[in-house]
């Protein structure tokens, strides 16, 4: 991945305090949904309830989707550091978004719904999934960066 | 419109601001924490920290509440304990996660920002979802 390598001046210079203020707004969205209208701030839920739940408990869910899509999509119009334009192979991406869904159906949340809202509830359950899906995450970026990445540079 | 959905509008509006301020919504930023062999960044953990920091204190006063403040009643997780099926579930989706850098949020804002692999991501992101629906009781 072509990415500006990260050192200890320019990390400690912004990117903590950028991630410290950007999960605090994250955890007050999640505050304010559930002090409003009694609802967990899990995009996974909120996002396949929309598409295939009940046709009278969708509005709000489209309504978060919306407000998160536009407000995040403005909000990369004007910092100073937008996303670095990547393009990752398609079967890859594809596999990945495959097994996003899948997982974080059959596991009922992802990383807002078990990480930031059931670890704010002390929920053991959620305990659970983030380490298992950290774990999991970590082991695959380690075959895709220094396994395969290594075994195809090392082929004859 | 009424104050439900204006809530729900402003929450998701925080919510997808945080995304980007944070640099979640950059799957290099997102895969430099899962990489801790390698050039090790841990914006990802500056962030979910500032977020539970927030909800592990203020859901407590919320939940004191008898009811959300604008009607209805808390529809909390009722599910308790672990099974195969949460543990299941963790795995693939970590698996996921750690293949491109994406989870659920930042690539409904990459779509939105008009991100290619986000609209890569995406349609593959809902067949599975809708799978995993079919296949498992609700």
């Amino acid at each position: 991945m072509g990415s500006i390598p990260i050192t200890r001046s320019n990390f400690f210079m912004n990117d903590w305090a950028a991630g410290l203020a950007g999960g605090a707004l994250i955890g007050l969205a999640a505050v304010l949904l559930l002090w409003s209208i009694g609802r967990i701030a899990g995009i996974s839920s909120i996002a396949s309830g929309a598409l295939e739940g009940a046709r009278n408990d969708r509005a709000w869910r489209i309504a978060f989707l919306v407000g998160m899509m536009v407000a995040g999509a403005l909000a990369l119009q004007f910092l100073p550091a937008p996303p670095r334009a990547q393009t990752g192979p398609a079967p890859l991406l594809l596999a990945a978004g495959f097994l996003v869904g899948f997982g974080t159906r059959l596991g009922n949340g992802c990383t807002s719904g078990h990480g930031v809202c059931g670890l704010g509830r002390f929920s053991r359950r959620s305990l659970v999934a983030v380490a298992v899906f950290m774990v999991c995450a970590m082991a695959t970026t380690f075959v895709v960066r220094h396994v395969v990445v290594t075994v195809t540079a090392s082929a004859p | 419109m009424n104050r439900r959905f204006l809530a729900a509008l402003a929450s998701g509006a925080l919510f997808g601001a945080g995304l980007a301020v944070s640099s979640m919504t950059d799957r290099a930023v997102v895969l430099g924490f899962l990489d801790v062999f390698g050039q090790w960044n841990p914006t990802l953990a500056f962030v979910m920290g500032g977020a539970v920091l927030v909800t592990a204190f203020a859901f407590r006063l919320v939940l004191k509440r008898a009811a959300p403040a604008f009607g209805g009643e808390f529809r909390l997780p009722r599910r308790e304990g672990v099974d195969v099926r949460l543990l299941a579930g963790a795995a693939i989706f970590g698996i996921g996660w750690g293949l491109a850098g994406f989870c659920p949020g930042p690539a409904l804002v990459g779509v939105a920002a008009g991100l290619t692999d986000a609209w890569i991501f995406l349609p593959a992101m809902v067949a599975g979802s809708w799978l995993a629906g079919r296949i498992t009781p609700p």
